[in-house]
C-alpha cells in the first residue's frame, strides 16, 4: 500500500482554471486563459476503429477545438509533439462508487424483526429510494480519483450504492478544480440493485423473489400515483417517475440474476442496462436474448492453490472452470455481438485493469473491441456520447497519451488529459537509458546492464563480486547502491542530454570519493518478444457444459423416437401392469402401448427383466430456487418461485437419478399465505424458463401451525402468534380481495395491488392452493374459511394429522400429499403416523407421497413402497402416491402421470420392480429426451475425473510459473427447505 | 373399503384399552422353537429352512432343519417361509435423549463445555419414549445412545429397546468416549461479512494441540496419587486401560489420518471412526492399524456435487471390499428416522453388495465394533435370544413385515402409539361407513 501511495504521489496535475465567467474571484485577478494546447504528430485514435496517423489535435477551454490530418494550428498555441506516441480517449467507468461513500450498517442487529418503515413521507418499504441524488453526496476523492487517472480513466459514473433503486447517478469528470465544473451529468442514469439499504432493517423483503415483487408493486404504484390518484404525498414516488425515461443500470452480478431482472423489464417496457458477473458465457444465447447491454467485471480469479493435495479435494469443478474460462467471457460477448462496456467493479484496485485486459485479449478479445468497451461504449450507454468516448470536434478533451498501442505489456501512459487538465503519470522527457554501459570502480572495470521498464530500469553488473542493491531513476538522475563482501558504493549518475554517457561520482565505505564516466556502449535489445510468443500458444480452455458444472451436459438433450421393448409397464391406467409390452415414444408423447411394436428409426432399448414406469412427480420440493421464503411479511402471495428457479441445481440430476421427472418448487412455510410455486420439469441443462412445466395451473401455498406463529424460534412481534390469529388472517385477506376484485370488476379506477390480485385468483377459482398443515384442528379450520369464501383447498400437504379429518377431507375435495414416516421433529407432529397415507387412501381421498427433502426426492420410490409396510396399500396403488397422484394433485394428470398414449414421455426404466430398495433407475426420459441414463453418468463421472485432474495441473502450472493463487474454498450452496428463511 | 376391513382382520387386536406406552414383554419362562424360518445369520450367511431354539434368553440352537437333528422345545411356532434376523444394533443414536426436535425441554443431547469425558448419556435415556418404541416393529432392537456436543461429548451406552428403566435396559455401561475432531475446513463466517463457503480451518492445529495437552493431562493425573479427585479425567481411565473404546467422529481423510495417529500416541487400543465420509481413501492406513469404521446412513446427500450421486449408497461397499470393518450409524438423521435402518443397508445391496453382507453392517459389524459380539449381532447358539421374524426381505421397505421379535427371550410388543392410533381412526372411518 505504501509504495503505492508513492507512486500516486508522483502524477503531477496541472489545473488550468477555467472558473465559472458568473463566479467572483477573491484569490487573484479574473482572467480567462484563452491559449490553445497543440498536439501534433500523434498517432490518434479518435475511436476505437478510427485512426489518425500524424494527427493533430487542438485543446482548449476543456474541449477539442479540431481533430485531423490537416489542421491549421491557432497562433497562440502551446505546441507537444508528440512523434512516436499515440492519442487515445480517456477510458469511462460506468458502474462506479468514485466519491459517493455508501452508508455503513449499524451494528448489532435488532433482536427482533422491524416490519414497518422507519421514513415518513417516502415509499413504505425503505429499500425504495429514488429520490437518493448521487450528486448529494458526492465529495471528490483526490487520493482514488489520482488512481484512476493513473489508470487511463478520465470519467466515472457514479452512484450511491445502498437500496434496491438507489437514484441518480452523477458523471464525474476526474479533475479537481474546486467548483462544480467536474460535473458533466447529474441527470442521466438510475441505479437499481437485488440488495436492501442498510440504512434500515425493515424485513421485508427477505428473498430475492421478494425484491422482484416489491419492484413490480413499485412501478404499479408509480403509474398510478402518476394519475394523482393517492391521497397523500409520495416523495419516492415522484422521484421515481422523474427518473423514469433516465437509463436504468441495474446490478446483476450474475447470468441468471441478468435473465430474471431482463425479464421483470420487459413486463414494464423497460430495458435495464446490466452489470454482468463475468460468467455470461455460460448462457450466451439467453444473454444475447435479453437484448440488454452488459458491464462486465473483469475480475477473473486467480488459480487454486492446489499444492495441499486434501484440501484440493474440496474444489469443485465449477469452480476451477470459473478459473479456465472466465478470461474468455468478454471474448465471447463480442462474437456474439452483445454490447458491453467494462468497469473496474469488483476489482481490488485499478491497477490490475490492464493486466485483466490482456488477459481477455490473450483470450480472444479483440483490442478495438475492449478500447470500445471503455470508451465509447460506456458513453453511449449512459448516453453521453455525445461529450465523451471519443475524440472528435467539440468533445470534452479527455484523452491520454501513451507510448504505444495501449494494451501492450510494455507500453506506459505518459499523460491523461481530463477536461483539458493535464496529468502527468509518466514524464515524456524521461530518456530510454536501457543499454550496457562500461563501468570502471576501484580499477576494476565491469559492464553494466541497464534493462526493464523505461521508468523504472533495473540494472546487473556482469562479471563482478559487486551487486547492484538499490537503484533509483527519477528527475534525470541514476542513484544505486552496488556493494559486495566487503564494501559499498553509493553512485550517482546524471543522465546527459547530448550523448548516452553518464557521468558521475562514486562514494566508497571508507569516505574516499571519486568522478566516474560510464560509456554507453549497446542500447539493449528489446525483450519484450518473449511473453508475445507465451501468449500466441494455444490456451487450454475446457468446454462449456449445460449446466456447466460436474454432471452438465455438452449438448442440450434433444427428444427422439424411443420403442422399449419386452419390458413390464405400470400403466396407472385400468390395464395395470403389462408383461411382455413395447411403448413407443415419438415426438415426445407416448405413441403406442403394445405388443411386438416397430418403427424404423426409433432408438431401441431392451428392457427385458426391467419396469417401465411414468416418472416420479414430487408435489412438494424445494429443489432448484434461489429463495424459498419471503418472511418479511405474513402474506407473499406477491411472490413467485417462477422467478427464480435455479437451473444449476446439482440435486436435479441427482433426482433424475432417482427417477424423478417433475416437481413443484413450493414456497416455504414461513408465512399463512406464502408464495406462488413453480411446477417444472427436471430437464436439466435447460435454462430457468424452458424448466417451467408448459401452460402448468397456478398454485400457490399456504401454511398453518408453529411456523407461521414462529413458534419455535424468538420471535414475539408478528401476528398471527396463534392458531386463533391464523385463521383471522385467512379472513381479512380474502375478504380484502373479495372486495378489491369486485372494484377491479366494476370498471372503476383502482390501485393495482399484486398480493390481492393473487388472493383473487384464489376466489376466482384460478390458482389452487397446497397448504402445508399438521394438526387436525388447522386442517379442518381453513377447509372451513375456503367454504365461507365458495372456493376449495386443493391440497394438503405434509397434513400428518389428515387421517384424522380423512372424512371431511373427503366431502371437502382435498386431496393429501403427505410423507410416508417423519414425525417427532416438531411439537405439533407428535400424532403423525407413518400409516397416515393409507387411511387416507383408504377414505377415498387422492394422496401423494413427497419430499420436502433434496434427498428423500430421490428415494420416493422407497418412500411410496413404504405405504405397503404401513398400512397395506397394493403395489399398484403405493406406485401411484408419487406418480399419477400428484399428478391429479397439480392438475397436470392430462399430461402425465400414467403412461397412456397421447401423455407426455416422461418415463423411467428400471432395473427391477420400481417400489423396491434395490431398484435402480437406469434411465429417465422426459418428453422424449433421456435425461439420465445409467451408462452415460458413468462416462461422465470418468470425465469429470479427467478434467479435475487437468486443470489441477494448470494450476499448480500456474503457480510454479508464478502466477498468483488463492487459497482453496468451496463456494456454500445452501439447502433449501420449508423452513429456509 | 372392502381392503381395508381385510386389512383390519388381519391385524390382532392386542388390547382394546390405549396405553401411553407398551409394557415390556416378560421374562422368558418357556423354551421356544422357531421352525422353518429362512435364518439370515448376521455373519454373511443363510439358513433356507433353520430350527432356531431359545431357553432363558439365550439360542440353544440355531441350525439348518434339513441337516441337523435337534430337540425341538417349549412352543415351537411354524414360520415356514419368512425371515429371522438377529436383532438390528443401531449405533451412535440420539434414542431417548431427544423426544422431539424443536422442543429444547425434550431435548437432552448435549452438554456446554469443551471436554466432558464424564458425561454419561445411560442415566438420562428415556426408556418410554415413543420413539424409541417405534424402533422395535421395523428389527431395530438394540441401540448406543451417544450424547453430543463439545470436543469430548461423553460417554455412550448401550441399551436394548424394550425396557421399564435406564438399568433394565442396559446392555453396556458407558462403552466408549466420544470425541469430535477439529474440522480440518470450517464455514465462513457470514455474519461477518465474509463468504459463507468453506474454507481451510486456520485453527486446526491449535485445536489438536489443545487435545492433545488434555490428554497429556489425563494420562499424568492417572499416573499420579490422585489426592484431588478430577472427575473429568478419571473418566478418561477407560481408554487408555482398553475397557472403553475411543468413538473419533470424523468426515476427512487428513482428519481422519491425524485422528488415528493421534491415538496411536497414546495407545488407544479400539478406535472407531465415526462418520468417516473419505475413509474409502485411506483403507489400507485403517486395515493397518486396526480401526474400523462407523459411517453415516445411506440416505443422506453427497457433500460435493462432483461426486457420484450415489456416493453414499456405494460408500459401505467400498469399506466392504478393502476388507475394512465397517457399520452404520444414525447419528446425523433425526432420531425418529433410526427406524429406517434396515433399509440403509438394504440400499448398500442394491450397489451390487450380496443382501447378506449388507445385513452384517447392521448386525455383526457392527456388534464387533461396539464390542458386543459376544451376545448380540447373529443368530448363533450362546447368544442373546434378540431377534425377530419378518413375513419378507426386512431390509426392503416393500417387504419388511414383523410378525414377532424377542429381546433376550422376551416376547416384545410390536404395537406403538403409531400402530393404536391407526387402528383407533381405521376402526372410526369403518364404523362410519
Amino acid at each position: 500500500m505504501q509504495k503505492q501511495l508513492t507512486l500516486l504521489l508522483i502524477i503531477l496535475t496541472f489545473n488550468f482554471t477555467f472558473s465559472q465567467d458568473y463566479f467572483p474571484t477573491n484569490d487573484g485577478i479574473k482572467f480567462d486563459n484563452t491559449n490553445y494546447t497543440t498536439f501534433t504528430n500523434a498517432k490518434i485514435y479518435s475511436s476505437h476503429n478510427s485512426i489518425i496517423e500524424n494527427g493533430t489535435m487542438v485543446v482548449r477551454d476543456g474541449k477539442i477545438i479540431d481533430i485531423g490530418k490537416s489542421v491549421e494550428i491557432p497562433k497562440n498555441s502551446t505546441i507537444i509533439d508528440l512523434e512516436g506516441k499515440s492519442i487515445y480517449p480517456s477510458f469511462i467507468d460506468i458502474y462506479s462508487k468514485f466519491g459517493v461513500k455508501a452508508p455503513e450498517r449499524k451494528s448489532g442487529g435488532r433482536r427482533t424483526p422491524q416490519y414497518n418503515n422507519t421514513r415518513k413521507g417516502y415509499y413504505w418499504n425503505d429499500h425504495i429510494r429514488p429520490e437518493q441524488n448521487a450528486i448529494e453526496f458526492f465529495k471528490y476523492d483526490d487520493r482514488k480519483a489520482k488512481e484512476l487517472i493513473k489508470n487511463g480513466f478520465g470519467a466515472v459514473n457514479t452512484h450511491l450504492s445502498d437500496g434496491i433503486i438507489r437514484g441518480k447517478g452523477a458523471l464525474i469528470a476526474l479533475t479537481n478544480s474546486g467548483d462544480s465544473n467536474n460535473i458533466i451529468d447529474d441527470n442521466s442514469t438510475q441505479y437499481l440493485s437485488l440488495s436492501k439499504s442498510v440504512t434500515s432493517s425493515q424485513s421485508y423483503p427477505s428473498s430475492i423473489m421478494g425484491v422482484f415483487a416489491l419492484l413490480k408493486q413499485v412501478y404499479f404504484d408509480a403509474e398510478w400515483y402518476s394519475k394523482g390518484l393517492s391521497k397523500t404525498n409520495d416523495k419516492s414516488l415522484e422521484a421515481l417517475n422523474e427518473n423514469k425515461n433516465l437509463i436504468q443500470i441495474f446490478e446483476a452480478k450474475n447470468k441468471i440474476n441478468s435473465l430474471r431482472i431482463d425479464k421483470i423489464g420487459d413486463e414494464f417496457d423497460i430495458q435495464y442496462v446490466l452489470l454482468g458477473g463475468g460468467d455470461e458465457y455460460e448462457r450466451i444465447d439467453e444473454i444475447k436474448a435479453t437484448n440488454a447491454s452488459y458491464i462486465l467485471p473483469v475480475n477473473f480469479p486467480d488459480a487454486y492453490d492446489v499444492e495441499d493435495t486434501y484440501s484440493a479435494n474440496i474444489l469443485q469443478l465449477s469452480d476451477m472452470r470459473e478459473w479456465n474460462q472466465r478470461p474468455t467471457n468478454p471474448s465471447h460477448l463480442e462474437k456474439n455481438s452483445i454490447e458491453f462496456a467494462i468497469t473496474l467493479d469488483g476489482l481490488k484496485s485499478p491497477n490490475s485493469l490492464k493486466g485483466n485486459i490482456i488477459k481477455a485479449i490473450d483470450h480472444g478479445l479483440t483490442k478495438e473491441k475492449a478500447l470500445e468497451a471503455l470508451t465509447s461504449i460506456p458513453a453511449k450507454l449512459i448516453g453521453r456520447n455525445d461529450v465523451l468516448g471519443y475524440l472528435k470536434k467539440d468533445y470534452l478533451a479527455n484523452f491520454l497519451i501513451t507510448s504505444g498501442e495501449i494494451f501492450d505489456n510494455n507500453t506506459v501512459i505518459y499523460e491523461n488529459w481530463v477536461k483539458g487538465n493535464r496529468n502527468i503519470i509518466n514524464s515524456m522527457e524521461i530518456k530510454d537509458i536501457r543499454g550496457k554501459y562500461k563501468l570502471t570502480v576501484s580499477d576494476k572495470s565491469t559492464v553494466l546492464d541497464i534493462s526493464g521498464k523505461l521508468e523504472k530500469p533495473k540494472a546487473k553488473l556482469k562479471d563482478s563480486t559487486l551487486t547492484v542493491k538499490k537503484l533509483s531513476y527519477k528527475g534525470g538522475w541514476l542513484n544505486m547502491t552496488v556493494n559486495d563482501d566487503s564494501e559499498f558504493i553509493r553512485i550517482s549518475l546524471r543522465v546527459n542530454k547530448e550523448n548516452n554517457n553518464l557521468n558521475g561520482k562514486a562514494y566508497y565505505s571508507d569516505g574516499s570519493v571519486s568522478n566516474l564516466n560510464v560509456d554507453f556502449f549497446e542500447k539493449q535489445i528489446n525483450d519484450t518478444k518473449k511473453p508475445k510468443e507465451k501468449s500466441k500458444k494455444e490456451k487450454n480452455i475446457v468446454s462449456v457444459t449445460y449446466p456447466n458444472m460436474a454432471y452438465g451436459f455438452s449438448e442440450l438433450q434433444e427428444s427422439q423416437d424411443i420403442l422399449i421393448k419386452n419390458t413390464t409397464v405400470w400403466t396407472n391406467e385400468n390395464q395395470g401392469v403389462l408383461k411382455n409390452t413395447d411403448v413407443l415414444i415419438t415426438k415426445g408423447k407416448i405413441s403406442k402401448v403394445g405388443i411386438n411394436l416397430k418403427h424404423k428409426s426409433a432408438l431401441i432399448i431392451d428392457g427385458t427383466g426391467k419396469h417401465l414406469t411414468s416418472g416420479i412427480i414430487d408435489e412438494h420440493s424445494h429443489i432448484a430456487a434461489s429463495s424459498i421464503n419471503e418472511g418479511g411479511h405474513n402474506s407473499s402471495a406477491e411472490v413467485t418461485i417462477e422467478e427464480v428457479i435455479d437451473p444449476e441445481d446439482i440435486n436435479i440430476y441427482r433426482n433424475l437419478a432417482g427417477g424423478v421427472t417433475t416437481i413443484q418448487i413450493l414456497h416455504g412455510s414461513a408465512n399463512p399465505i406464502g408464495g406462488r410455486s413453480a411446477i417444472i420439469k427436471l430437464k436439466w441443462g435447460e435454462n430457468a424458463n424452458n424448466l417451467i412445466f408448459k401452460n402448468s395451473p397456478k398454485f400457490i401455498k399456504f401454511a398453518l401451525g408453529e411456523n407461521v406463529k414462529q413458534s419455535n424460534w424468538q420471535s414475539y412481534n408478528r401476528f398471527p402468534q396463534s392458531r386463533m390469529g391464523v385463521e383471522q388472517l385467512y379472513v381479512d385477506y380474502f375478504t380484502r380481495a373479495k372486495e378489491y376484485d369486485l372494484i377491479k370488476k366494476s370498471g372503476n379506477v383502482y390501485r393495482k395491488d399484486l398480493e390481492l390480485e393473487v388472493l383473487a385468483e384464489i376466489l376466482n377459482k384460478e390458482r389452487f392452493i397446497s397448504c402445508h398443515s399438521y394438526v387436525q384442528s388447522e386442517i379442518n379450520m381453513l377447509m372451513k374459511v375456503a367454504e365461507k369464501f365458495s372456493f376449495k383447498i386443493n391440497t394438503f400437504t405434509h397434513i400428518l394429522e389428515g387421517y384424522k379429518v380423512a372424512d371431511k377431507m373427503k366431502e371437502h375435495g382435498a386431496g393429501a400429499s403427505t410423507f410416508s414416516d417423519w414425525w417427532a421433529y416438531k411439537f405439533e407432529v407428535n400424532d403423525a403416523i407413518p400409516y397416515n397415507a393409507s387411511i387416507l387412501h383408504n377414505a377415498g381421498v387422492t394422496t401423494a407421497i413427497n419430499s420436502d427433502d433434496a434427498e428423500m426426492s430421490r428415494r420416493l420410490n422407497q418412500e411410496a413402497a413404504k405405504t405397503i409396510k404401513y398400512g397395506g396399500l397394493s403395489e399398484e396403488d403405493a406406485w401411484k402416491t408419487v406418480t399419477l397422484n400428484p399428478a391429479k394433485l397439480l392438475r397436470i394428470d392430462d399430461k402425465v402421470g400414467s403412461i397412456k398414449v397421447g401423455k407426455d414421455a416422461d418415463v423411467v426404466l428400471w432395473n427391477q420392480n420400481p417400489l423396491s430398495v434395490y431398484a435402480l433407475a437406469e434411465k429417465t426420459i422426459i418428453d422424449g429426451a433421456i435425461y439420465f441414463d445409467i451408462e452415460r453418468d458413468e462416462k461422465l463421472r470418468k470425465e469429470i475425473k479427467e478434467e479435475r485432474n487437468l486443470l489441477i495441473n494448470m494450476m499448480m502450472e500456474e503457480k510454479n510459473k508464478g502466477g498468483n493463487t488463492q487459497a482453496v474454498k468451496r463456494k456454500f450452496k445452501k439447502l433449501l427447505t420449508c423452513e429456509s428463511i | 373399503m372392502k381392503k381395508l376391513a381385510n386389512i383390519l382382520i388381519a391385524v390382532t387386536f392386542i388390547s382394546t384399552q390405549l396405553y401411553a406406552q407398551q409394557t415390556p414383554g416378560n421374562v422368558q419362562k418357556e423354551a421356544i422353537t422357531l421352525l422353518g424360518g429362512i435364518a439370515h445369520i448376521g455373519n454373511g450367511t443363510i439358513i433356507k429352512n433353520s430350527a432356531i431354539v431359545f431357553e432363558d434368553g439365550i439360542i440353544k440352537a440355531c441350525v439348518d432343519a434339513d441337516k441337523s437333528k435337534i430337540a425341538y422345545k417349549g412352543e415351537i411356532i411354524n414360520i415356514k417361509g419368512q425371515h429371522v434376523y438377529p436383532g438390528f444394533i443401531a449405533a451412535n443414536t440420539s434414542l431417548g435423549l431427544v423426544e422431539v426436535d424443536a422442543v429444547r425441554a425434550s431435548d437432552d443431547k448435549e452438554e456446554i463445555g469443551e471436554n466432558n469425558p464424564n458425561i454419561n448419556s445411560l442415566i438420562a435415556y428415556n426408556a418410554e419414549s415413543k420413539v424409541v418404541e417405534s424402533m422395535r416393529p421395523n428389527g431395530v432392537l438394540i441401540a448406543q445412545v451417544s450424547p453430543g456436543g463439545g470436543r469430548i461429548s461423553g460417554a455412550s451406552s448401550i441399551v436394548q429397546l424394550d425396557a421399564w428403566n435406564w438399568e433394565d435396559a442396559t446392555i453396556k455401561t458407558n462403552d466408549g468416549i466420544h470425541l469430535n475432531w477439529p474440522n480440518s475446513f470450517s464455514r465462513g463466517r457470514w455474519w461477518l461479512g465474509e463468504s459463507r463457503g468453506f474454507k481451510q480451518n486456520p485453527k486446526y492445529n491449535n485445536e489438536i494441540d489443545e487435545l492433545t495437552d488434555y490428554f497429556e493431562e489425563s494420562v499424568t493425573y492417572l499416573g499420579g496419587n490422585k489426592t484431588m479427585k478430577n472427575l473429568a479425567f478419571e473418566a478418561m481411565s477407560g481408554l487408555f486401560n482398553n475397557s472403553q473404546s475411543l468413538f473419533i467422529h470424523v468426515e476427512d481423510e487428513k482428519g481422519i489420518i491425524d485422528a488415528v495417529n493421534f491415538s496411536n500416541n497414546f495407545n488407544i487400543a479400539n478406535v472407531v471412526i465415526v462418520g468417516g465420509y473419505q475413509a474409502h481413501l485411506v483403507t489400507d492406513f485403517l486395515i493397518n492399524n486396526n480401526v474400523s469404521v462407523l459411517l453415516q446412513h445411506t440416505h443422506s446427500l453427497p457433500n460435493f456435487e462432483d461426486e457420484d450421486y450415489d456416493f453414499t449408497f456405494k460408500n459401505p461397499k467400498k469399506l466392504l471390499d478393502a476388507g475394512v470393518l465397517v457399520g452404520i450409524h444414525t447419528g446425523d438423521a433425526a432420531n425418529f428416522q433410526t427406524r429406517n435402518l434396515p433399509f440403509y443397508a438394504g440400499q448398500v445391496a442394491a450397489q451390487g453388495v450380496e443382501k447378506e453382507i449388507a445385513l452384517q453392517l447392521i448386525t455383526y459389524n457392527t456388534a464387533k465394533i461396539l464390542r458386543i459380539e459376544d451376545k448380540l449381532g447373529t443368530l448363533e447358539a450362546g447368544k442373546d435370544a434378540t431377534l425377530f421374524v419378518s413375513k419378507g426381505d426386512a431390509l426392503d421397505m416393500k417387504t419388511n413385515h414383523l410378525t414377532s421379535a424377542f429381546i433376550s427371550g422376551r416376547k416384545i410388543s410390536l404395537e406403538t402409539h403409531q400402530t393404536e392410533l391407526w387402528k383407533r381412526y381405521s376402526k372410526k372411518y369403518q364404523s362410519t361407513n
